[in-house]
């Protein structure tokens, strides 16, 4: 049983990769915890890729650092932390907030903020527009008649 | 003309603005966050004699340059006639870093090239190279007296590079 959960996480999780032996691999657990982790973590090399899809060799070499801190039991906030000293925010695919990131993260209410207030104007503008004009008495009869002979 | 035709075209320019700033920009170079950070330590084996141990340390009181090379890298062929020629006029030493690769291949490497470095150590699993936040090689950093990074060039030097950036603040650090 252990055996074939043991392959089938392999085959799942590289089954790219044909020829690279996989050290420390081993232990599933371990294996999970990594890729669910590095999946939230960009490959510097290929940027457009996760850590956890990335088959660049600095990719390899960190996942293996990331096995290695984990088997020691460190937690997923002390790697991450490990890797941002590292190589700075552009590790996280979700940055973190601070004074630098405001505008990223609050940007968009913003905009909408100030689509909204352009609308509320847009409408009262259009309001004071519309003036009502009631119709004269003789339009009115007209109006009535009108309908009547319908 | 009236602001309904003027506000939509001052958006749309300010959108041009930005996109061309965008455009320019190099997704490769991520600025490190080591910059202003003691360099990481480190003690590794001379690429030309193992027996040798060189510790980064021993550069505390220079400024220097450690520059992230390998043989088996394509960009570092551009580079390194510039590197040599920069290496010929003394202003600062550099400590080469081979970054992953097998010593000899760096000897016959630097013997075929020319050896712009005052010294060169070997990276063979990549550690150090980790440490400093390397992600693509080559990379080349400033160090100061105290051992704090100063700057970091991404990528192979140039000739701009150099004289821009380099050169000035190795100057004004040594000082």
């Amino acid at each position: 049983m252990k055996r074939l959960l043991l392959a089938l996480v392999l085959l799942s999780a590289f089954a790219c990769q044909a020829k690279e032996a996989v050290p420390d691999a081993a232990d599933p657990a371990i294996e999970k915890r990594m890729i669910a982790l590095s999946e939230n973590l960009r490959c510097l090399v290929c940027q457009n890729e996760s850590l956890a899809a990335s088959q660049a060799e600095l990719a390899l070499d960190l996942k293996q650092e990331i096995r290695e801190m984990m088997k020691k039991g460190e937690s997923d906030k002390e790697i991450v932390a490990y890797l941002v000293h590292r190589y700075g925010d552009f590790v996280l695919y979700k940055p973190p907030v601070k004074s630098t990131t405001l505008l990223l993260w609050y940007g968009p209410f913003l905009f909408l903020g100030i689509g909204l207030v352009v609308l509320f104007f847009t409408i009262k503008k259009r309001h004071n527009q519309i003036t009502e004009t009631p119709l004269s008495r003789d339009e009115e009869q007209r109006a009535q008649s009108l309908l009547e002979h319908k | 003309m009236k602001a309904k035709f003027v506000i939509p075209l001052a958006l749309f320019l300010v959108l041009v603005v930005f996109l061309g700033i965008g455009l320019r920009l190099n997704p490769r170079e991520v600025p490190s966050p080591l910059i202003g950070k003691p360099a990481p330590q480190f003690q590794l084996t001379d690429v030309h004699d193992p027996s040798k141990v060189f510790s980064s340390r021993d550069m505390l009181g220079k400024v220097w340059l450690l520059n992230v090379y390998a043989s088996w890298c394509e960009s570092c062929r551009d580079e390194h006639p510039l590197l040599v020629a920069f290496s010929g006029k003394r202003l600062v030493p550099i400590v080469g870093l081979d970054y992953k690769d097998k010593p000899e291949d760096a000897r016959k490497w630097l013997d075929q090239m020319g050896n712009p470095y005052e010294l060169s150590v070997s990276d063979l699993d990549g550690r150090v190279g980790i440490n400093y936040g390397v992600y693509g090689v080559p990379e080349t950093y400033v160090i100061d007296k105290s051992g704090i990074i100063r700057d970091k060039i991404i990528g192979p030097v140039t000739t701009k590079s150099l004289d821009e950036r380099v050169i000035p603040l190795v100057k004004e650090l040594s000082q």
